[in-house]
This record gives C-alpha cells, structure tokens and sequence, in this order.
C-alpha cells in the first residue's frame, strides 16, 4: 500500500500503486523476488523432479501473490504450472487475500477461500484438498472450518507449547473433528534452513546436504513425517544465492533419496500413508511467527487492534453493498502484513534492524492505513446512497401511458 | 569547564544542557569547576563556580547578556546599558575579554581536563589550554552553519570555531548531524569527533489546566504546539503552513506558539495573511512550570526545524506526555523512535501526521505512552559516561574513572518472515 495521505481521502481510491521504485513499489518488489528467488528455485526445483522422479514438493500460494505474479512477472506463473505439470507437485488451499479472517469473520473467512480455490483451478487445472492458513496461523476452532469446507488435513506450527512431550512427525488429529487429519511443523530442522542456514555462528554451520540428511534420518524408527514447512523466499531472497542456499536445495534429493530408506511424499501422499497416532487439543491460536508463535505480530498493540476493528466493522455492511471494486479494495486491505507493518515489538527495543517494513515506521504504516480506511468509507456511504436511490427509483416509477 | 550560560539565566539549549551535564559528571564522580564570563548569583549545590569577571551587574544588565544567540538584536546595544566597561562591547569583543582572564583562572585551578561549551567559549578554553597544558575538550552543542541556516555564515565566528576545532584534543558533538558538519564544512578528521547526544531532566507539569486551554477543550477543540525561538532556524514558516493545511481538514484546531525571536513579526504576518489569525495563539517566551504546563495540554508538539542541531524540546513534551513531531533534519531524531518524523519542507506530511495524531486517539495514546517510557532511557548520566571515556583517553588521572561498561546487545533473535 502506499503512502496514502489524508489529502487524498476522497480524492483518489487508487491505493496500492506506487510506483517510486522504492520498497512501496509493488512491481517492483515482484521483480526483484522473482529473479533472487522465483524463478532461479523453480528451475532447480524442475530439474531436481527430472533427475529424481521420487522427489516431491508442495506449494501454498496467496491469490494477492499470484494475480501480482500475473501482472508483472508472467514467467514465474509459468514457471509454477511447468512444476504442477510434473505431478510431483501440490497446491495448498489459502485465503485468497492472506488474511486474518479466520480469526475475525469464519463467513469472509470461507469466502476468500473459496476465491482461492477459483483462482488456483482457472490458472493450474486443480483443486487442492489439504489447508494450510496464513501464516500457519490455527487452533481446533480453524480446523473444525477447514473440515466443513471439505479438507482433508490442515498444517500447522509444531510449537513446543502445543505439542508439549509429543513429537511432530506424526499425523494428528484436531480435537473436535473428525474427518480432517493434522500435519505439523518440524520447526526445528524447518528453521535449520530458512533461518539459520547461513549463521556462520551457529553449530550447525555450514549446513551441507549429506550433514541436513544425517538429521532427517536420526528420526528414522521414531516419526513417520517430517514436515519442513518454510517461507519459499528463504531459497534466494532471506538466504542470498551467495551462502549456497541454491546448491544445498539441488544437492539434498539425491542425498536422502540415496539412502533407500526415506523418501519424499505430498501432504496428500503423507496423509494416506500413514495413520493418525493421536490427538491434539490447540484451544488458543498458534501461528509459525517470532519466538512466541502467537498472534502478536499481527495484533498486540492498540494501533493494530484499532485498525482491525475498524476495517471488519466497515465489512458488515460492505458485502451487502452491491460494488465489487469496493468489496475486493475490502479484502486486499485484509492481507496480513498491513498489520505486521505497524507492529511495535521490535521498535520499542530501539532495535530498527528487526523492523521489516517498507515504512519508516510503525506510526507511518498505522496513519496511511487509517486514512485509506477513511475513504473505504466516503466510498461505502456513497454506494449506499446510490443503492438506496435506485430502489427509490424503482418504487415510485411513473406508470407509463403504454402500461395502463 | 568553561560555558557561556546557566540556568535560570540562558536563553536556549546551552545553558540547558551545560546544567545537565555539570550534574551528572559530578554524581559520577568528576571534581568540576564551572567557569563563566560573568558573575551571575547562581546557587549550584554540586559544583564550584568561578566568575571570569568578579565585578557585580544587576539582573536587568544579566538579562541582556548571557545571549549568545544572534537573534537578540539587543546585543549591539549593551553600550548603552552602562555596564562595567570591561564586559560591554560586542559579542566578539565579550568573547575575547573572556578568554583573556582565563590564564589566571586556570592558574589557579587544579585541574586534568579542559572542556569547553560552544564558539563563544572556545577562546577561553584555548587559552587555559595554553596556559595549563591540560588537554582541550569542545562540545559542539552548533556550529554557524545550523544557526544561520544556510551558507550565509558569518565568517569571524567561523574562524573561531574552526580554531577551537583544530586546537582541540577531542570534539565532542551532541549529534551524527553535527559531527558531519564538523567533517564536512570545517575539515576535521572524523577520528577526532565523537559523538555524545544530550540526556533530559525534566518534570512533567501537575499545575491546573489554564482556563483559555479548558475553553477550547470543552468545545472540543485541539491544540498543536510550537515552541522555541522564532527565527529560521526553527522553521515557524513551516509550522504557518501546516496550520493552513490542517484547519482545512480539522477546523476546531488551535495553534498555540511560545517563543519570541526575530521572525515573530513575519510569522504574525503570514498568519494574518491567511486569515488564520483566530486560530492561533501567542503566548510569548514562557519557562518553568508554565511551560511544562503548555507541553502537557498540547494534543501534539511540532518542530519543523530547518536545522537542529539537537533539540531538547521534544524529549521534554515526551516527559509531559504528548506526542511529538520532529523534522528528519534534527539530531534528536537520531536517538527517537516513539515519535513522528517528516522533512521540515514536506508540510503535506507533516499536515498528513498531524491531523492522524487529531483523528485518531489510539495513535495520540501510543505515542504519549511509549515516547515517555522511551525518554527514560535518554538521560544525562550516559552522557557523562561518554564523557568520561572521553577523558580517560586524554589523561591518565582519569583512568581511577571507571569505564561505564558496553551496553549489551541483545544478541540477534531469530527473524520472521
């Protein structure tokens, strides 16, 4: 979004170009991710499925990402559809808008689903069956809407608080469904790579194939998955090509593929594979962010519960006006990083370098949001009285002379 | 340590800060002897005070004098006001004089370091330096170039700063801001400036809301604060500007300005202009309790500064609880975070945060919440810490000091993404 000022509140309700080149520039951000990242990772990922047909991988992507991808790097839509091609990779199930709404409205909630699933059918020629929510955000209440939407297993953080002595390279089941299977985050050889990959002071470093290969197997006799589930721009973009984040992914089917004893599955394949071992209670929401794997991120601080509060008040009525454009402005106002940006956890520690945003500051991001909002509801009186005109209209029609 | 002023008699930030800093350096355990150019009845529990001239002037003399500002067009006329022929003159001549009854302050004064405040004291430091041998210290709280605003410096004064400068064992600078000025206009190595910002020693007001502030708010109105002198630096054009901008979207705004200065005429002038005049308030030069109490009603403090070389004003409205809005171009902003920060020329943003601050209460509470809790953390002792570290490199009496030890960092969490 860019930086949206109270002078053109009501003047424009062009909110998400920019178009400085700078971190706001959205084409731009799209780019540069898919040269680091995309499309160098999709093609080692195409060849790695040519010279292993037993490995396999899966993809959740957001509506919000892939109409940008559309519109300013085609190659990487492309590229993606050469991937599902292979049959060696599976689509996820998201919120269109990565967004909130499983925590704020379950009707929006189901209905960004349902655009998610529209979007990945008319791009990809397939409907997904396993769930994952933004940001791996879940708790019983998220599975139970998932199992009513038809899934067949949800993902979720293998968070220590959640899990306690269990261990999660097991399928689980949700408690309070039970037609929907569970699979959990190995956070600890996930974040190996997305995080500390390139950590020169970390033990592990520097993280080789054969060495990552050594750890899956230690579980060999006590788990039945391991689930790495990460950020896809860690492959180029949080680890830059230099640390070998690129040779690391060619190199790693081959190493476990070479033992006999491990292989590669899909949520789907994982799901049949083996059987649920037990079940699990999350009462509370769990997400895979920051060390607290909470909500905190996305709605700790007051500015961010104002904001949150405000955008889904406007929401009650604006699904029952009938202006598209105003709805889907709506819901890309909904995708979750608009909250992170006006997180303070990390600026009151005086600690900017923790501070990922494309604005200067907490304050900044909060006050160009508030004022879009304002004009979201210039735009929703207006809609009204255009709505409430036309039913007038219809009611007091002249008779014509024909119609008598 | 040779300054120029001291609270109550100062006229800005100097004094100020000299205060705050003579204190901390001596709870940390610094033996320190304050000397000034005149005899001021100043009642300092914490250190001694020697007077470069011992003659007595009455209040109204001192009044006149302590300025070192060129605002105070009064300065050029100090003849007239009869005082000991010794301490009239101009500026310049005032400076020099100082500087020339130093060696015998120095002579007579034990001491292993000398730091002196500002151009208008670097003369006398230079010459206790030369007389004593002692290691110089300049504390560059502004050069020339952040008090003419510009380029059009006045070269005489120049020319003393760049000698303090180069006569200096140690620069201290109260900003990064500065320090690069020091670098760049005057040619000094940057190995040779550190930079130590200033701390705040304030208290938040508990008098009664004054009642022309109860009127506007019981109509609920909201007040936008300036405050400092009036001249270019401070940038009260700028604030005129914004003013016009926000009434257009907040009309039941008021803007209050306390300061004087000699852009006071213009600023009336302009806010005439606009016909804005109904909507301000000016409430002349105003300290102490009066102050604090205008800080703490204000709905948001703003300083549009064209160049600040620090800027001590919005770490006292953090202390009283309002938010604040700074310019990018203040060495304050260096060390804030909890508060809101535009280009001074950019008056649409500006405009933009404060009618967000106006609108949104949320957003006012945060920033007074967290801005306080943050100012506690800015305070004179760490400056004195550097000071000290700054002293034990130049003379080994110092070392019985102990070092202040490294802040910790944290060390780096894991990211999210």
């Amino acid at each position: 979004m860019r930086k949206y000022r109270v002078f053109d509140v009501g003047q424009n309700s062009d909110y998400f170009n920019d178009n400085s080149g700078t971190s706001l520039d959205n084409k731009a951000i799209i780019e540069k991710v898919a040269h680091k990242c995309y499309l160098p990772a999709n093609a080692v990922l195409l060849q790695n499925i040519k010279n292993h047909p037993d490995f396999k991988a899966s993809f959740s992507i957001s509506g919000v990402a892939l109409e940008q991808f559309e519109k300013f790097a085609p190659e990487v839509i492309n590229s993606f559809k050469a991937l599902v091609e292979t049959g060696n990779v599976e689509l996820l199930s998201e919120t269109y808008h990565h967004s909130l709404a499983s925590i704020y409205s379950p009707e929006e909630f189901k209905n960004q689903i349902k655009l998610h699933r529209k979007k990945i059918r008319d791009l990809f020629g397939v409907t997904p069956s396993i769930f994952r929510n933004t940001e791996l955000i879940y708790s019983n209440e998220i599975a139970k809407m998932a199992e009513e939407m038809g899934y067949k297993a949800i993902l979720a953080e293998g968070a220590d608080h959640v899990l306690d002595w269990r261990s999660p390279a097991f399928i689980y089941k949700p408690l309070g469904s039970e037609n929907i299977k569970l699979l959990l985050k190995h956070y600890r050889l996930s974040d190996d790579i997305a995080f500390r990959f390139s950590q020169q002071s970390w033990e592990g470093w520097p993280l080789t194939a054969p060495k990552f290969t050594e750890w899956v197997a230690s579980h060999n006799g006590n788990g039945e998955t391991i689930n790495l589930f990460m950020d896809y721009e860690t492959f180029g973009e949080h680890q830059w090509e230099d640390t070998g984040i690129f040779e690391f992914l060619r190199h790693l089917p081959r190493a476990i593929l070479e033992r006999g004893d491990i292989d590669f599955v899909t949520p789907s394949e994982a799901i049949e594979k083996y059987e649920v071992r037990g079940e699990l209670d999350v009462p509370f929401y769990v997400s895979w962010a920051d060390t607290e794997r909470d909500l905190s991120a996305w709605m700790s601080n007051d500015l961010q519960k104002e904001a949150l509060k405000t955008l889904y008040s406007l929401g009650e009525e604006i699904i029952y006006v009938d202006d598209p454009e105003l709805i889907e402005d709506w819901r890309r106002l909904q995708t979750s990083d608009h909250f992170y940006y006006m997180c303070t956890k990390w600026w009151n520690d005086g600690d900017v370098h923790k501070y990922f945003s494309p604005y200067e500051s907490p304050y900044e991001a909060f006050i160009a949001y508030m004022n879009v909002l304002q004009d979201i509801r210039l735009r929703l009186e207006a809609a009204k009285k255009k709505q409430e005109y036309q039913i007038a209209l219809n009611k007091v029609r002249p008779l014509r002379f024909s119609e008598i | 340590m040779f300054g120029w002023e001291f609270p109550p008699f100062n006229s800005g930030g100097l004094g100020v800060a000299c205060e705050g800093l003579s204190k901390a350096l001596v709870s940390s355990g610094v033996d320190l002897t304050f000397v000034l150019p005149v005899k001021l009845p100043i009642s300092i529990p914490w250190c001694k005070f020697v007077f470069a001239n011992e003659s007595d002037i009455d209040e109204e003399q001192i009044k006149d004098l302590f300025s070192g500002y060129q605002s105070h067009s009064r300065n050029t006329e100090i003849d007239q006001y009869g005082l000991p022929k010794s301490i009239s003159g101009s500026l310049m001549q005032r400076v020099k004089a100082y500087a020339s009854r130093v060696p015998i302050i120095a002579r007579k004064n034990k001491h292993s370091v000398i730091h002196a405040h500002d151009w208008l004291t670097y003369p006398a430091g230079i010459a206790a330096h030369e007389a004593s041998g002692k290691p110089l210290v300049v504390h560059v709280h502004a050069t020339q170039f952040d008090q003419c605003a510009g380029d059009n410096i006045n070269k005489e004064v120049y020319n003393v700063e760049l000698e303090g400068y180069r006569k200096a064992d140690a620069i201290v600078t109260v900003s990064n801001r500065v320090k690069n000025t020091v670098i760049n206009k005057y040619g000094i190595p940057s190995e040779k400036i550190k930079v130590v910002h200033n701390g705040v020693e304030f208290q938040k007001s508990d008098a009664d809301v004054p009642e022309f502030i109860k009127k506007i708010k019981d109509n609920g109105g909201k007040i936008v604060l300036f405050a400092g002198r009036i001249t270019v630096q401070k940038g009260p054009d700028y604030f005129v500007k914004m003013a016009e901008k926000v009434l257009q979207h907040e009309p039941n705004t008021y803007f209050i300005v306390s300061g004087s200065g000699d852009m006071e005429g213009q600023m009336i002038r302009m806010i005439a202009e606009r016909g804005l005049s109904s909507k301000f308030i000016f409430c002349g030069f105003l300290r102490g309790k009066e102050l604090a109490t205008i800080y703490r009603d204000s709905d948001i403090y703003v300083m549009p500064s064209v160049s600040e070389p620090f800027g001590l004003l919005p770490l006292e409205t953090m202390v009283s609880g309002t938010p604040a809005l700074i310019s990018k171009e203040s060495g304050v902003s260096e060390i804030t975070s909890n508060i809101l920060k535009s280009h001074f020329w950019d008056v649409d943003d500006m405009s933009d945060k404060v009618i967000s601050v106006l609108r949104h209460d949320k957003l006012c509470n945060y920033l007074s919440e967290n801005g306080n809790k943050e100012v506690k953390n800015i305070h004179w002792k760490k400056a004195a810490e550097s000071l000290i570290s700054v002293y034990n490199s130049l003379d080994d009496a110092f070392s019985m000091f102990l070092l202040p030890s490294p802040p910790a960092f944290e060390s780096a969490k894991v990211p999210s993404f």
